[in-house]
Parts: C-alpha cells; structure tokens; sequence
C-alpha cells in the first residue's frame, strides 16, 4: 500500500493542453475520485500515474520512490479499464492469473491467490468460464479479481462502471467501496458521474479543462465549492448563481445586490468594487412572502420525496427544492428567502470563491 | 408458417428472394466449376481424346496424362521393345502400348518444390514483415505516417510487370536472376505492401486496452504483442497469408521472365509440357490439377480462422 504524490503535472498532446500543473496527494489507503467532464484531463491524469502516458513536465511519486518516467510494468499499480480489456483468447482463470504468471509466482501460490480474489468476488464458479460469454457485471468483477490478485501497492480504475446498467452501478458501487474498506488499498478512480464520486469517495479531485478547480472531500465540495465550476458541476440541480455588483470588505455580514441587502457568512476577504456571484443550493432556497427576491413560478419537478421549483425572477432562473406536497401553481407570483449561513460568493472574473465564515467552520470541523 | 404473418416482413427475404438467390449462387458456382471440372477430365484423357472434336464427355480414363507429366520417354523401334523385360510399372505399360520407353523422371517434381519453397516463403516473410509495420503504424506516432502508408500502396497502383525490365537488369546484375532468394524477395515486396494495409486494418480493430492491461500487469511490449496482440490478429493474419500465397503461388510473368532452370516454378513449367507430335494436353491438365492442390488445402486448413470472431463478446462496445 501507498502514497502517490502528484507535483505540478503536465500533459500535453501537441497544441492541446491535457492536464495543466496539477498536484494531489492521495494518503495510503484513500480512495480518491477524479470527477470532471468529459475531456477534462482527468483519464489522461490517471494514465499517467499508471504509466500508460508520459508526462510533458512535473513528477510523480508512489511509496516514496520517483516513478514519473518509470515504465507501467515496473509500477506496482493495477488498472481497471472502463471496458475490462479481459484477454478474450483465455479463460476467467487464465485472465485473472495472467499478471502472476510473468513474475515467476510458483503455481500452487497463483492458485491459492486466484482462489481468494474469486472468492471475494464471489465468481469462483465462473473460472473455467470463456469471458466472452459472461456479462458485463461478472467481466467487472473478472477485471477487478485480475487487478486484486496481484496485491499492488495502488488500484487505478478508469470508469469501471460506465459499461454497466444503471442499476447494476449502483450496486456496484456499493460492492466496490465495501471491497476497499477490506483490502485498504489506496484507490485512484475516474468518473463523470457525480453520485459515484460522492457516494464512493474519500476525497473528491474536481478537474476542469485540464486544471484541478477542488481538492476535497465530497462535503467540503459540495458544502463550499471552491470555483464557480465546481458549484455548477456538483449536484443535482446544481447551484443556483445571482451576479451582483459591489464593493465587499471584510467582516461584513451582508451584501447588497441591486437595492436590496441579503444577509451572508461573514466576510474574510476584502474585495474592490466588481462583479460577484451569489450562489445558493436549491435546498436553501423557500418560498415566503417576506423574501426580497421575487418572481413566477415557471414550473416544478416532482421527485418523490422533494420537488424542484423553478421560478422566474428579475436576477435569472433560481430552483428551489421544496417539500413534495407543498402546491405551487404554476404562475404563482412568490417571494424567496435564502438560507443565510449556507450561501457561497464568488469573484465574478476568477470564478474563485470568496471565504466566508463557512470556510472557518469547515476548517474547524473539517 | 402461414404466408400472410411472413409476407411483409422486412428482416427476413422472402420465400421467393431466397430462391431466386440460391439459383444464382448455384449457377454462378456451376460457371466457376466448369473450366475446373474440365481440367481435371482431361487430365485422364488420352492424348487423341483430349483434343477429340466434338469434345469428348465420356472417354476410358488412363494415367497417361499423369505419366507423361512425370517422366520423359523415348521412341523406340518394335524389335528393341520386343527384346526388353516385361513392363515393371503402370507408366511403363502406357509407354510400351505407344511404342515407348520411359527414359528418366521429368522436371516436374523440383519445378514444384520450386513453386512451394517461393510461394510459402515469400508469403511468411510478407506476414511477418507485415505484422510488425502494421502494428507499429496502428500504435505509434510515426513521423509522416499517412504519407508512408500511401507510399506503400502506391507500389501496387501500376501492374508489378511495367517494372519487369529494369528488374531483369537489376537482378542480373545482383546474381538474383534464376535463384529462389530473388524470386522470394520479389514476391515478397510486391505482397508486403498488401499485408501491411490488411493487417492495419484488423490491428486497428483491437482495442489498445489489451496491451495496455497487459503491459500494467508486468508484461513488456514486445511480449504484450506476442502474448495478447498476435494472438488476437490471427484471423487477419490467415486472411493475409491467403492473399500473398495465392498471388505468388499464380505468378506467372516474373516467374517466366527471371527464372529458367534452377529456380523456375511450375506456373511457367506446366503450360510448354511438349509431348509426341506437339502439346501434351492430359500432361499440362494433370499438371494444373496438383497445381491446385496446396493452395486448396492451405485455404481448407485456415477457414475455421477467417470465419472464426475470436474477439467477439470480449469488449462491450
């Protein structure tokens, strides 16, 4: 097991910039997730650390040693591919065997190990089976026993549960992280998918056009995102955004926006006259007759447990999540009042959050 | 099952197209066989009865044609015959019976010793050299890779024979003419620029996923080629192997150009079989009759590969 430590790393691909000066560090036996859009560099980062790309610049480091420009097969890394590249001309055995075969393993001990792995993964009875003709779920857990067997000082998986079900992904999910509470193996994950991230996740690294925008874990993420990016990624529906134009200082508890005053964290930033971004969750969001906002309701959303609101207002769209059984007429003219302690302000022109009295707390209790 | 449920189905022909469809098939099949079916007939045909006019469909059939294409004879008067021992073997009878001697075995067995050694060799060089610069322009960033690769098919876009004279200068200045290297080496230049396009295209097709896991689990690259590549490829590489053997086992004109005597291969051997009293027709048959025989085994032996999908099912696409 280990540390992999990742200082200032570039890639990129001709006129492309892949990854740009990123640096993570994921402790011994954290399951990390790189969670970005499409593009955004984060598989071409996990590629990297595994060795199946070189980077352009910076280093990176597992269990202390320098394996920046190190060939994959002298890493001791085990990769999950997205679409399993099983070897299709062997068997389940033979797949899950294959990287214990090379180092000269004596084979009553690949059989024992084999036998663990399947057995954890519950596909004992599938190992004389041709992989061509199991399903994807089973390929999934051949493709993780062959990545267990070998007891590698690090896991990296690259959407191992993009080919599957959406049913099925959630139970693997669950499968998975269950898997790594037991072998503590320090995990590097890809994913677009947010609810894998969050559900599965140690820490959370929020990657954007080749820049990491977020380091955290995935309540410091979505409590206090640290971007603009990162707000309106995270959730579902994200954050809602109002822009407003003000001078800010520290150690104030309100802002203006327009001609009315919200109520916010307090302040530990000063900020020149400009333009900032409010951001609030849907679910802080109500809908009340004294709230300064106001606007028509455009049309809602029914969840189960909650609904999602949209109303029209003067600052743009806002969506608020509310109570399934409260009746909201399309058409409604509402007020809405937003929950003051949990509301995050953003440098209009960086995208960077401002800190607030909610950065203070998570330091705190973070 | 009832017409009226099938009649307007759009995935499955109709009773009528399948029909009209399987007539075509055998007829075109029937046009294909017959040149065929005819050289295998006169090959046991008698001399006289293979140039009969009409033809001749019903005939007794004799080993003549097969005897002349194996040995050489020698007219002999009635009384030497009389004084010879009895005829030891089948050829011998034939011969006797035509007031002939068998004199000594015909060239035919080395011409197509010739013709195997060439035609295999050439093609197992033009599949190895071809794998190897397929996959390394399937996988690697090669400087000017488009322009190489139609560099490469650009040598088949003339007939290879617009080139025959300068390559009788070139050869017969490199001692290559009339030898087995230089018909192997011609055969595989032309071949190679066909098995480096076929292979890309079938490389191409598997996933770099496989080398890469391979390669992650401790595996160099040269052995991720061989143990998960190459193993993969196999249905392509037949298919390949197929294409350059059946060019170069029919290649007629080099052949008839740059090779007379040691090196000759049986495509310019059978065709001038010159038996009494001018072309020896069941001698020349029976020749392309065994002509046809490797490659028609060498096709058998590699079907199950080319209709095998050995990758099917192992990568969700």
């Amino acid at each position: 097991m280990a540390t992999i430590d990742v200082r200032d790393l570039n890639k990129t691909f001709g006129e492309f910039i892949a990854v740009r000066d990123s640096s993570f560090t994921v402790d011994d036996g954290q399951f990390v997730c790189l969670l970005g859009p499409s593009g955004c560099g984060k598989t071409t980062t996990l590629r990297m650390i595994a060795g199946l790309e070189l980077p352009t610049s910076g280093s990176i480091n597992l269990a202390g040693e320098d394996v920046t420009y190190k060939r994959a097969s002298e890493r001791d890394i085990a990769f999950v591919f997205q679409l399993f590249a099983l070897y299709p001309h062997m068997n389940v055995r033979r797949n899950i065997e294959y990287p214990l075969r090379n180092i000269g393993m004596p084979k009553a001990d690949i059989a024992k190990r084999v036998a663990e792995a399947a057995r954890i993964l519950r596909i004992g009875h599938l190992l004389d089976r041709s992989v061509s003709g199991l399903s994807s779920g089973d390929r999934q857990r051949v493709a993780l026993g062959r990545a267990i067997v070998r007891e590698p000082a690090a896991f990296m998986m690259d959407e191992p549960l993009g080919a599957l079900d959406a049913e099925f992904r959630h139970l693997m999910c669950g499968e998975l992280r269950t898997l790594h509470d037991r072998l503590k193996a320090t995990t590097v994950y890809v994913t677009h998918d947010q609810l894998e991230a969050m559900s599965m996740a140690d820490r959370i690294v929020v990657m954007n056009q080749g820049v990491i925008e977020q380091f955290g874990s995935p309540q410091e993420i979505y409590d206090r995102p640290a971007t603009l990016f990162v707000a309106g990624f995270i959730g579902s529906p994200p954050m809602n955004f109002i822009n407003f134009v003000g001078a800010l200082a520290r150690g104030q508890r309100e802002i203006r926006v327009g001609d009315r005053s919200q109520p916010v964290p307090k302040l530990l930033e000063d900020r020149a006259d400009g333009e900032h971004v409010l951001g609030v969750r849907p679910e802080h969001v109500r809908i009340s007759d004294e709230g300064w906002l106001r606007g028509e309701v455009y049309g809602s959303e029914y969840l189960g447990t909650t609904q999602i609101v949209t109303i029209r207002t003067a600052r743009g769209r806002i969506r608020a999540r509310l109570p399934a059984d409260s009746v909201v007429p399309r058409g409604r003219q509402v007020g809405l009042t937003l929950k003051p302690d949990k509301l995050s302000i953003f440098d209009g022109a960086t995208g960077r959050a401002i800190r607030t009295a909610l950065h203070e707390g998570g330091l705190l209790h973070g | 099952m009832s017409d009226n449920v099938t009649a307007h189905s759009v995935v499955e022909p109709s009773s009528l197209t399948k029909r009209i469809a399987g007539i075509l098939v055998v007829l075109y099949a029937i046009i294909t066989m017959v040149p065929l079916g005819w050289i295998v007939l006169t090959g046991f045909k008698s001399p006289p009865d293979s140039i009969s006019y009409p033809p001749k469909i019903v005939f007794d059939p004799t080993l003549e044609g097969y005897c002349n294409l194996f040995t050489t004879r020698s007219r002999q008067t009635a009384e030497y015959l009389a004084s010879l021992p009895p005829p030891s073997g089948t050829c011998e009878s034939i011969a006797r019976a035509r007031n002939l001697v068998v004199v000594s075995e015909s060239k035919f067995v080395p011409r197509f010793w010739n013709s195997v050694v060439i035609a295999f060799g050439s093609t197992a060089l033009a599949v190895f050299l071809g794998t190897l610069s397929a996959y390394g322009f399937s996988r690697f960033r090669v400087p000017l890779k488009d322009d190489l690769l139609f560099f490469i098919l650009s040598t088949r876009m003339m007939p290879p024979i617009a080139v025959a004279i300068p390559i009788y200068l070139m050869y017969r200045e490199l001692g290559l003419q009339d030898t087995k290297l230089g018909m192997i080496l011609l055969y595989t230049a032309v071949n190679v620029s066909l098995a480096v396009w076929l292979l890309k295209g079938f490389i191409d097709e598997i996933p770099r996923e496989y080398e890469e896991a391979a390669m992650i689990d401790g595996y160099s690259r040269l052995q991720a080629f061989r143990k998960v590549v190459l193993p993969q490829a196999v249905t392509g590489i037949a298919a390949t192997a197929i294409f350059c053997l059946i060019f170069a086992w029919n290649e007629y004109a080099f052949a008839v150009l740059l090779t007379s005597g040691e090196a000759q291969t049986a495509p310019p051997f059978i065709p001038i079989i010159i038996g009494e009293g001018g072309q020896d027709w069941p001698a020349v048959a029976a020749g392309t009759t065994l002509f046809l025989v490797p490659i028609v085994i060498f096709t058998v032996l590699l079907r199950k590969h080319l209709l095998r999908g050995i990758t099917f099912g192992a990568v969700r696409k």
